[in-house]
């Protein structure tokens, strides 16, 4: 089991990089969530695997997993999960506002930055 | 318990829906609500930074759950002063804000402002790492709101860029609590000090990895090249009160680098051991070049103060990677100086803009209110410079003074002193382009005139200058104070115990307590 959670965990993380470099804000985005997703794991995994064990004490039980990480996923997930939200907003609103989706910058004129400014 | 320290977070979580849903379409109310929120949390925060002058150090436990099972706050001299700047800093921003109308060309500013308060206040006072990431988190989502406030292609672009980036900069975060966690068991900055102290010597390659990786984070947070992609594009484009408040942001880094490298992996401990010195240091010189050099390459006045916001970063940075005594207090010094100087620029960039039209370095017709704001340019450039007579200059000179006994001595002298050549020469050749060279551009005939900027951005630019000279007259008390912070931070100890051994609901009393 820990080789097939640590062999999807480099997986998502490979895919999540590639697609992070492709410079288009659609793939970047998607890239990300695969980022995102893998440190999920990650985090889960950091409590050690245990299969079928209790988080909390319970009365006959000897083996109990590790709640932490559970705590901390969870929050993991909506924070991730939010900020995808806002960056598919803003990345929308570039978009549409100069039909470009380009991530990184573009050579632009001295003309074409001054009227962007306001 | 003292339950003052978790104000500076408490005040503006409450002020800033109370602005949203009571005062949504009223300017002047949320006006006043922003500037009481903010002057509140001065007092706070003035009111923390007396407490722990002396050295005490106060610890707040969330809902009595003692430390390594709760979340703890701790207020020891570094946080207060960083909290006590950050609210100073708040305030004439916000003066700014709204002195210049920028608050009112977009919506929900005010209550953005104060999240982002909240933020960096909660990174600063925190005392256990994950707290850290979720403070990290609710101040870079309000720094997104208000990093595209008023709209604008450029700045959506910009946005998108400073989004991605800060996205990719948290997944590594939590990938360096996740094996940090993996190989301690803790997440408590204090218990974490005295976990990794006890892991042998064979067993330290997740603790290493893990080390550098929050080392990675740190610096993109304070934009160590090759870290610093995501800053001169993003604070260009966002508002100028924006981009002022920003210049805490990248302080924030340091401090996390500061805490996290003195308390965690202190110099001395043999797993981390040349982290700093191999892998800091140069990276901190090398954004002290780049971004002096960016001073006097850039096109643009706002492109200008950005770089000159990388290259005052790279100057702490150095004085950072030294992690001596004398090193850490020459930073602090420095980290008070170039937050008050950074943010004072990029103010001083909005009152050319609204004077003038652009921020292009090119020679055209004399801006509205020429005398005035040419004047706080030179006194901030000055500043930014580091020449004397301001404290730009001081600082340097501590850094320098700091770093003579460094093996790497002749290195860090050539890189700050040439680098300050360079940044001069700059900010010369920016301030003469637009101040001076204006006056033998007879302007059209037809051209409108603008408006001056507002008396009440002057005021709050002044302030900020005002700041700079006192910290440049009181260096002596302010540098003393820093060295006794600096004392602090490399004798952990007290704050570990006070952390660790204070009790809270459910311990099990020690024999001797009630």
């Amino acid at each position: 089991m820990e080789f097939l959670v640590a062999s999807a965990i480099g997986i998502l993380t490979a895919g999540g990089i590639y697609l992070t470099l492709r410079l288009r804000t659609f793939p970047v985005i998607l890239g990300v969530s695969l980022l995102t997703y893998a440190v999920n794991v990650f985090l889960f995994a950091s409590g050690r695997l245990t299969v079928g064990a209790p988080p909390i004490l319970q009365d006959g039980v000897s083996t109990y997993t590790d709640p932490l990480p559970q705590a901390l996923v969870l929050t993991a997930i909506v924070i991730s999960f939010g900020m995808t939200a806002v960056v598919v907003m803003i990345g929308l609103g570039a978009f549409l506002g100069s039909d470009d989706d380009h991530v990184d910058d573009q050579p632009q004129t001295d003309e074409d930055r001054s009227e962007g400014a306001s | 318990m003292n339950h003052w320290i978790a104000a500076p977070i408490i005040l503006p979580a409450l002020v800033a829906p109370f602005i949203v849903l009571a005062a949504r379409y009223h300017i002047g109310i949320q006006r006043v609500l922003s500037v009481a929120g903010v002057l509140g949390l001065i007092a706070v925060a003035f009111g923390l930074a007396l407490q722990a002058f002396d050295g005490t150090i106060t610890l707040y436990q969330m809902s009595d759950w003692s430390a390594p099972f709760g979340i703890v706050l701790v207020a020891d001299r570094l946080s207060t002063m960083m909290v006590l700047l950050t609210a100073v800093l708040a305030l004439f921003v916000l003066l700014y804000a709204i002195g210049s109308g920028w608050d009112n060309r977009g919506w929900h500013f005010h209550a953005l402002y104060q999240f982002q308060l909240m933020g960096i206040m909660g990174a600063f006072l925190t005392g256990d790492l994950f707290n850290l990431f979720v403070f990290f988190e609710v101040l870079l989502i309000a720094s997104y709101g208000l990093m595209i406030h008023a709209g604008g292609n450029a700045r959506l672009k910009a946005g998108v860029q400073y989004v991605l980036f800060n996205l990719i900069g948290s997944t590594l975060f939590l990938f360096a609590l996740g094996s940090i966690y993996a190989e301690t068991g803790t997440l408590n900055m204090a218990d974490l000090a005295n976990r990794v102290a006890q892991i042998g010597p064979e067993a330290t390659v997740g603790i290493r990895v893990a080390a550098v990786l929050l080392l990675l984070v740190f610096a993109i947070k304070a934009a160590v090249v090759p870290l610093h992609f995501w800053l001169p594009s993003s604070y260009a484009e966002a508002p100028a009160p924006v981009a002022a408040l920003f210049a805490i942001m990248t302080k924030v880094g340091a401090y996390a680098i500061i805490r996290v490298y003195t308390m965690i992996f202190p110099p001395d401990l043999a797993a981390t051991a040349g982290l700093h010195g191999y892998w800091l240091m140069p990276a901190a010189l090398v954004s002290l070049a780049i971004g002096m050099t960016g001073v006097l390459a850039a096109k643009r006045l706002d492109r200008l103060v950005a770089f000159s916001v990388i290259g005052s970063m790279g100057m702490v940075m150095v004085s950072i990677a030294l992690f001596t005594p004398a090193g850490i207090a020459a930073a602090l010094y420095y980290i008070v100086h170039s937050t008050l100087a950074g943010a004072a620029l990029f103010l001083i960039a909005d009152l050319v803009r609204t004077g003038r039209g652009s921020l292009t370095l090119t020679p055209q017709p004399v801006l509205a209110g020429n005398a005035l704001t040419a004047a706080m340019f030179f006194v901030g450039a000055i500043a930014m410079a580091g020449l004397p007579p301001l404290s730009g200059f001081l600082g340097k000179l501590l850094v320098l003074n700091a770093s003579y006994d460094s093996p790497q001595m002749v290195w860090i002298w050539a890189v700050v002193l040439g680098s300050s050549l360079i940044s001069i020469v700059g900010f010369s050749r920016a301030g003469s382009i637009l101040f001076w060279k204006a006056h033998s551009v007879t302007p059209e005939e037809d051209a409108e005139a603008l408006a001056r900027p507002h008396a009440l951005s002057y005021v709050a630019v002044g302030g900020l200058v005002t700041l700079l000279i006192a910290h440049t007259v009181f260096a002596g008390p302010v540098h003393s104070y820093t060295t006794t912070m600096a004392a602090q931070l490399f004798a952990p100890q007290p704050y570990i115990s006070t952390v660790v051994d204070t009790p809270g609901k459910l311990s099990i009393p020690k024999t001797g307590d009630h």
